[in-house]
């Protein structure tokens, strides 16, 4: 292998461009961070793309032509023993490989779209600087070779993914936002942190290519004893996997965790389409297809979970996405219901040759989907800068007055749809092959959830484009530019033509080269359901009329659980407020206002009491306090000579 | 009558009381100064007799009563200086006036 020295400026120079705009920026760089955040990201894209066609295409190949893990650089940065040590490395695998050109590409697509958007903001400095901090981070995380670096830069990730929702500080709401945000997925990354010590402790390492090799091999003793060690009926290694994908479930959004992500809206809407959409919620879908062999071979029931975890979020966020009237949110929940389909992709997967399809699917949907999604946001960003506003009632009949945004978010919709030939139909085709050869009830929940992707991605785009007349008043600026219009066009057909990349030679489960079929008779029921739901959509939405209306009041109850988003929230506040603030957060209270301030409060009184009282023999009067110390000679020496015997 | 140890440590007993007891009811510092000596004399008696009468061929404690001599010089130098400045600032050497010493 060359000279790979290069791999490490990838991550660098974002850090580098938030070290800039962070310190500098306000004072020096007021106009121009945008261009030069921009350009340092360029580099970066250059550099990962570079990198990833030499490990696919030159050094990736092992002598039996299958893909292998190759760490060109590490450094040991903290030595416990021997085997146990936290490295800083770079690992490239086709799985490492691709999401470094994902999160460079759609990074990059968002610092160029973001120099209209965000174009007149007071904080532009700061806004490049935390982009440049989230892409560091979010590429830190997907090259770490070791699963404790992998930890320290998914907080990282946390952190930038608050500072942008929070990017609009005056705002309450955006305030509240980053909040819930932050202290939701904190709660997940303890379970995640458990998982690591619990996996690292029966594996002896927390390097991933140990760990995997140890804890997948039968015969070694650290495996057995993971199995054997149980607690509440699942084994140590169980728990261990659980736990470390409730970490990768409260990044990725999963239901119960979800509740952060429709909120984090809030923030920027190019932040939502880099953060929320593309890269950061997937770092839970990147974990567990990082450890998928652990999961795979050793434990197909901490498997069984994330295919669960995974069909119930894509079924749940499809329903309250058709209900929801803020177009972002409806975007939210698609991100949640298409991340579920990821999971349980992964969920449904076995290890090895064609049994590995669900992982190669899981990882190709990842890719499409980080395409199209981030179009429908930015897409979706270009409309609200539009209208200025985020509801679907303010919006209508915008075809005439943003044509390039129209025609983009058409695309992408389709291929969120899963109408051939555009990107999402091959990915997910691939997920439900995957699914209806494991599972049929993981198969019809995904089956119906994509009909209601459909659905609702074209009630959504109905609405915004079609629908009423567009009644505008005011000054409005056209479609915001060739910065804005560019990463459109150049993800439109990212979400266009990625389908047609060979997947399966690139990605799977060993390494080796998966050979997908393409089987028309099992096409056919999926894309007659989306189009059924594309359809219910046009005559629902097409012209304006009061049908969807009448079909909402005849769901009543259902369809007011799903647009309040089936309370979920509320159940929180209330386990939250009522049950833990009144049953342990008063009590702690009461207990460290009345026992640990007052034990500290007695010591001072009782001190300040006695000196009260034996001020007195301090007189200042000499002969005193010679009386005083003569008297005590003689008790002492009477204590020695008759008591002390 | 040649003196036995049991004169000698009476003499040295009656002088430290008898230094105690002018420390305590003197209200003149330079008196209780005096007083003050003479408990240090008392010590150095006891010194010499018992170095006579238990260990004759040893020195060691006419070395130590000298030492104390010393330090009594050297302590009275300083505490009159302090007697000199009491005065200078209170215009009297009467112990009770420097209570306030305390503040």
């Amino acid at each position: 292998m060359p000279n790979n020295f290069y791999i490490v400026l990838i991550p660098l120079l974002p850090l580098a461009g938030f070290l800039m705009m962070g310190l500098f920026g306000r004072k020096y760089f007021k106009n121009t961070s945008g261009i030069i955040a921009t350009i340092l990201l360029l580099t970066s894209t250059v550099l990962a793309l570079y990198t990833a066609y030499g490990y696919f295409f030159e050094y990736g190949k092992a002598a039996d032509g299958s893909y292998q893990k190759i760490i060109p650089l590490t450094y040991h940065w903290l030595e416990f023993s021997k085997t146990l040590s936290i490295d800083i490395g770079v690992i490239l695998d086709p799985i490492s490989a691709m999401m470094l050109v994902v999160v460079t590409f759609v990074s990059l697509m968002v610092h160029i779209y973001s120099l209209a958007y965000m174009k007149g903001d007071e904080r532009f400095p700061t806004y490049y600087a935390f982009l440049g901090l989230f892409t560091f981070s979010m590429l830190g995380l997907v090259v770490a070779s070791n699963i404790f670096q992998m930890y320290i830069f998914w907080e990282l990730v946390g952190l930038s993914s608050f500072l942008l929702i929070g990017y609009y500080y005056e705002k309450p709401s955006a305030v509240a936002a980053c909040k819930k945000a932050f202290i939701v997925t904190r709660f997940a990354d303890l379970g995640f942190l458990i998982g690591i010590l619990i996996l690292s402790y029966y594996s002896g390492t927390l390097d991933f290519k140990t760990l995997i090799a140890t804890l997948t091999s039968p015969e070694s003793n650290e495996l057995k004893s993971a199995l054997s060690a149980s607690f509440l009926g699942a084994s140590a290694l169980t728990w261990g996997l659980i736990l470390v994908f409730i970490g990768g479930a409260g990044k990725s959004a999963m239901f119960p965790l979800h509740i952060w992500l429709p909120d984090a809206m809030e923030g920027p809407t190019p932040v939502s389409a880099l953060i929320h959409a593309a890269t950061m919620v997937v770092a839970g879908v990147f974990l567990v297809a990082r450890l998928f062999p652990v999961f795979a071979i050793s434990d197909p029931a901490a498997l069984n979970i994330v295919a669960i975890v995974g069909a119930t979020s894509a079924l749940f966020a499809a329903v309250i996405a058709c209900t929801q009237t803020d177009i972002k949110r409806v975007l939210a929940y698609s991100t949640m219901s298409q991340i579920g389909y990821m999971m349980f992709a992964l969920g449904v997967s076995k290890y090895g040759g064609e049994d590995g399809l669900g992982f190669t699917a899981s990882m190709f949907h990842l890719f499409t989907h980080a395409m199209f999604k981030a179009l429908l946001f930015l897409g979706a960003g270009a409309v609200i800068h539009y209208v200025h506003s985020n509801e679907m009632k303010d919006m209508g009949g915008l075809r005439k007055y943003l044509p390039i945004t129209h025609i983009t978010f058409l695309i992408a919709c389709l291929a969120i749809a899963g109408v051939p030939p555009f990107a999402g139909f091959f990915s997910k085709e691939e997920i439900l092959l995957a699914a209806s050869q494991q599972s049929n009830t993981i198969y019809y929940v995904a089956l119906v959830t994509s009909g209601l992707t459909a659905f609702y991605m074209f009630r959504l785009y109905f609405t915004i484009f079609w629908n009423k007349e567009a009644h505008l008043h005011g000054e409005h600026k056209g479609e915001g530019g060739f910065a804005m219009m560019l990463p459109l066009l150049l993800l439109a057909v990212g979400a266009a033509g990625a389908g047609f990349i060979p997947f399966g030679h690139y990605v799977s489960t060993d390494g080796k080269a998966l050979q997908s079929e393409f089987h028309l008779s099992f096409s056919i029921a999926p894309v007659a359901l989306g189009l059924i739901g594309i359809f219910t959509a046009m005559w629902l939405y097409l012209k304006q009329n009061d049908k969807p209306d009448k079909i909402a009041a005849s769901l009543n109850g259902f369809y007011k659980a799903a647009y309040h988003k089936f309370y979920i929230d509320e159940i929180y506040v209330f386990i939250t407020k009522k049950i833990l603030f009144n049953l342990i957060g008063r009590p702690a209270a009461w207990f460290d206002k009345n026992v640990v301030d007052g034990l500290v409060n007695a010591t001072g009184n009782t001190t300040t009491l006695i000196s009260e009282k034996i001020k007195g023999l301090q007189s200042g009067k000499v002969q005193q306090y010679a009386i005083y110390f003569l008297a005590s000679i003689i008790g002492l020496a009477i204590l020695f000579i008759y008591l002390w015997k | 009558m040649h003196p036995g140890l049991n004169e000698i440590l009476f003499i040295s007993t009656a002088l430290f009381f008898i230094g105690v007891y002018g420390f305590f009811t003197r209200r003149n510092l330079i008196t209780m100064l005096m007083s003050v000596e003479l408990i240090l004399n008392s010590v150095n008696l006891n010194f010499i007799g018992f170095n006579k009468y238990l260990w004759p061929h040893k020195l060691d404690g006419l070395f130590f009563t000298i030492f104390v001599i010393a330090i009594a010089a050297a302590e009275a130098a300083v505490a009159i200086a302090i007697i000199i400045n009491l005065y200078r600032s209170h215009n009297s050497i009467d112990v009770e006036n420097a209570e306030e010493l305390k503040y």
